[in-house]
C-alpha cells in the first residue's frame, strides 16, 4: 500500500471524511530542510565532543608524562614503597619513590572528612526532608549551599588558625602537631557536608509520600517510618551522595596544602603531619623543580594515581546508583 | 493464631472499653464498631466534610459512595487519624471506636492506626522483599520467632500465598498490580487489626483482580470490620451490607464545596428504594 489512508483517492476505497469538498483533504507537506535546526544540532554535538576530548586529553597527558618517570623508577617500588623522597639525587641513599605515604595521607584525610560529613550531612538531610517546616527548608537549603561556595583557601586558613589551635587546647599541644591531618580532615568534612546533605535530601524527598503513609497505617511512629522505610528507599541516592562527596575530598588541595603539613609518612596518628597526594603536587608545582627532573616527572605519576582513585570512586557511585536504584 | 480465629469464625472480642469518664454516654451496643458524631474535617480554612453522623457495624462491609471530590477519602482517613499527617487539618466532632473517642487528647494516634488498618487506592508496597513487607508490622510489635507463621497466614488470608510462596525473598515490586494490592492487604492483616479501611482498593485493577479482592473481602468480614470507599456502584451493591452516600453541597454565596452525608442505610435499600432523590439519581447514573 503506497498511499496513506485519507490521502486523496485513498487506496482503501474509503471516501475521505470531507469527501465532496472542493480539493479533498489538504495533502501532507513535503519534507523540508530546516537549516537552523541542523546548526543547533552541530553546535550541541561540538560541545559534547569538546568535553569528551578534553577528558581524554587529560588522561593522555597524565599517562604519557608519567612514562619517563617509570623509565627511572621501578613500578613495583612505586606502588609498594613506603617512603617518598623524590627530591634527592636518583641513585642516592635518600632517593625513594614509594607512593604509599602519599596515598595514606589522602585516605586518612578523606576518611576523617567523611567521618565528619556523613553523620552531619545525613542528619541535616533527614531533618530538612522529614521534620523541618517548609519555610525552614526553603531558608536552610540555600544557606547550606553557601557553605559549599566558601573558597577552599579560606577554609585552609580556618583549619590552620582556628581548628588546629582548638584541637591543641582540647587535647594538648604535645599530642597535636601544628600541621596535622585531623584539622584539615575536619574542616574538609565541613566543606563536603552540603554535598552530602543536599543530595541526600533530594533522595529522601523523592521517596513517594505513599510509602510513608503505608508505614504510618501499620502503626509505625515517625521515627520508625523514617528509619525503616524512607531511608532504605533512598539508600542508593544517599550512597551516591556520599561517594560523590568522597571524590571531592580525594581531590581537595588547598586545605591540605595549608593545614596538613608537607611530610609524607606512614603514621596512622591523625594528629601528626601526613601529606596527601594533592598536597605534594601543589607544593612541588609551586616550588622550582626543573622540567625533565625526576621530581617533575613524579608529579604526573602521582596525578595519575589520584585520577585513578577519583575515577574509581565515581564509577562505584554510578554502579551503586544503578544497582540499588529502587523503582517505587 | 490468626488462622484459628478465622476458622472458628468468632468475631474479634471487642477490647474492653477503657473505663469511660463519668458523664460520657456508655457505648450503646457491642455491635457498633464506629459511632461518628458530628464529624467535620477542615483543611486549613476549607471544610471538606461537615457534620457526618453514622454508626458502622462490626463484621460488616460498609461502603462509602459519592461523586469525586465529595470527601470520601477524607472521611475514611478521619477514622484512623491518617489526616493528622496532613499539615493544617482540623477534625471536630467525635469518632467513637469501641466506646472511645479516638480524637480524645489522651489517645495515641499510633495505637489507633495499629488497630485500624488501611489499604490505599494505589498499591504502595515498600521497596523490600515480599516477606519483609508482610513482616513489617508484626516486627514493630516485637514478633520475632513466629514471623514465618504470621507471614504465611496473612498471605493466605489475602489469597496470595499460592502465587508467592516460592519467591518470598523477591522484591514486592516484581509483583503485578493486583498482586501488589493483595500484598498490601496481607500487610494490613498481619498486624491483626480490628477494622480495615479501604480507599478504592480495586481502582487500579482489572475486573478479574477486582473480583478476587471482592471475594477476599467477603472472607475477611467474618473476622474484621471493613469500610470501603468505591466509585463502582456495582461493587458497592455486590459486596457491602450498608452504604453511605456522600455528596457535595455548594454554598451559593461563598462557592464553598463541602461534603455532606445524604443517606446511610442498608445497601439494598440505597440501591432499590432510596429515601432521598439525590441518592437515587446518583446510584442510577442520573447524577448531573
Ligand atoms: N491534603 C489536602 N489539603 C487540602 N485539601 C484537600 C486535601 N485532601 C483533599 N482535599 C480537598 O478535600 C475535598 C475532598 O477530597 P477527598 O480526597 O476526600 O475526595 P474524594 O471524595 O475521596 O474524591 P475522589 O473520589 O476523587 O477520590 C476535595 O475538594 C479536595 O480538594
Ligand atoms: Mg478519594
Amino acid at each position: 500500500m503506497s498511499s496513506y489512508p485519507g490521502s486523496p483517492g485513498g487506496a482503501r476505497g474509503v471516501p475521505p471524511a470531507d469527501a465532496g469538498g472542493p480539493g479533498g483533504p489538504r495533502p501532507l507537506g513535503r519534507a523540508r530542510t530546516r537549516p537552523g535546526e541542523q546548526a543547533v544540532l552541530w553546535l550541541l554535538w561540538l560541545c559534547a565532543t569538546i568535553s569528551i576530548v578534553t577528558t581524554i586529553g587529560i588522561v593522555a597527558v597524565l599517562v604519557f608524562e608519567s612514562i619517563p618517570f617509570f623509565a627511572n623508577v621501578d613500578v613495583a617500588a612505586f606502588v609498594t614503597g613506603t617512603e617518598w623522597y623524590p627530591f634527592a639525587e636518583p641513585g642516592t641513599e635518600a632517593f625513594s619513590t614509594g607512593v604509599l605515604p602519599l596515598v595514606k595521607g589522602t585516605l586518612v584525610v578523606t576518611a576523617i572528612a567523611l567521618a565528619v560529613a556523613v553523620p552531619l550531612g545525613l542528619a541535616a538531610a533527614v531533618y530538612l526532608s522529614e521534620y523541618a517546616p517548609s519555610k525552614v527548608r526553603q531558608a536552610v537549603k540555600p544557606a547550606l549551599e553557601v557553605l559549599a561556595g566558601v573558597p577552599t583557601v579560606v577554609l585552609g586558613y580556618f583549619a590552620l588558625t582556628f581548628m588546629t589551635p582548638l584541637l591543641r587546647s582540647l587535647l594538648g599541644a604535645e599530642t597535636v602537631q601544628i600541621f596535622n591531618a585531623a584539622s584539615a580532615g575536619i574542616v574538609m568534612g565541613f566543606m563536603i557536608v552540603p554535598i552530602v546533605a543536599s543530595l541526600s535530601e533530594d533522595a529522601l524527598n523523592a521517596v513517594p509520600q505513599a510509602l510513608r503513609q503505608g508505614a504510618y497505617a501499620l502503626g509505625a511512629t515517625k521515627r520508625v517510618a523514617i528509619l525503616r522505610v524512607v531511608v532504605p528507599a533512598a539508600l542508593s541516592g544517599i550512597v551516591a551522595a556520599v561517594i560523590l562527596a568522597m571524590g571531592r575530598a580525594l581531590g581537595e588541595t588547598m586545605i591540605v596544602t595549608i593545614a596538613a603539613g608537607n611530610l609524607p609518612t606512614m603514621t596512622l596518628d591523625i594528629f601528626a603531619q601526613g601529606q596527601p597526594m594533592t598536597g605534594f603536587i601543589a607544593q612541588t608545582v609551586a616550588g622550582e623543580s626543573p622540567r625533565g627532573s625526576v621530581v617533575y616527572q613524579s608529579l604526573f605519576a602521582v596525578g595519575a594515581v589520584l585520577f585513578a582513585m577519583t575515577f574509581l570512586a565515581n564509577s562505584v557511585a554510578q554502579w551503586v546508583v544503578r544497582r540499588f536504584r529502587q523503582v517505587y | 493464631m490468626q488462622q484459628s480465629r478465622a476458622e472458628t469464625g468468632t468475631p474479634i472480642p471487642a477490647p474492653a472499653p477503657a473505663a469511660a469518664p463519668a458523664g460520657e454516654p456508655a457505648p450503646t451496643g457491642a455491635t457498633e464498631i464506629f459511632q461518628l458524631r458530628g464529624l467535620t474535617c477542615r483543611y486549613g480554612g476549607f471544610t471538606a466534610v461537615r457534620d457526618i453522623s453514622l454508626d458502622i457495624q462490626r463484621n460488616e462491609i460498609t461502603a462509602i459512595i459519592g461523586p469525586s471530590g465529595c470527601g470520601k477519602s477524607t472521611l475514611l482517613r478521619c477514622l484512623n487519624r491518617m489526616n493528622d499527617l496532613v499539615e493544617g487539618t482540623r477534625v471536630t466532632g467525635e469518632v467513637i471506636y469501641n466506646g472511645e473517642d479516638i480524637y480524645a487528647p489522651h489517645i495515641d494516634p499510633v495505637e489507633v492506626r495499629r488497630r485500624i488498618g488501611m489499604v490505599f487506592q494505589e498499591p504502595n508496597p515498600f521497596p523490600k522483599s515480599i516477606y519483609d513487607n508482610v513482616a513489617f508490622g508484626p516486627k514493630l510489635e516485637g514478633h520475632r520467632s513466629d514471623l514465618d507463621d504470621i507471614v504465611e497466614s496473612s498471605l493466605r488470608q489475602a489469597a496470595l500465598w499460592d502465587e508467592v510462596k516460592g519467591k518470598l525473598k523477591q522484591s514486592a515490586l516484581s509483583l503485578s498490580g493486583g498482586q501488589q494490592q493483595r500484598l498490601c492487604i496481607a500487610r494490613a492483616l498481619a498486624v491483626e487489626p480490628d477494622v480495615i479501611l479501604m480507599d478504592e482498593p480495586a481502582s487500579a485493577l482489572d475486573p478479574i483482580a477486582t473480583l478476587r479482592i471482592e471475594d477476599l473481602m467477603e472472607e475477611l468480614k467474618r473476622s474484621y470490620s471493613i469500610v470501603i470507599v468505591t466509585h463502582n456502584m456495582q461493587q458497592a451493591a455486590r459486596i457491602s451490607d450498608k452504604t453511605a452516600f456522600v455528596t457535595v453541597r455548594v454554598e451559593n454565596e461563598t462557592d464553598e464545596r463541602t461534603g455532606e452525608l445524604v443517606e446511610f442505610d442498608d445497601t439494598t435499600r440505597i440501591f432499590t428504594a432510596a429515601a432521598d432523590q439525590r441518592t437515587e439519581d446518583y446510584v442510577t447514573g442520573r447524577f448531573g
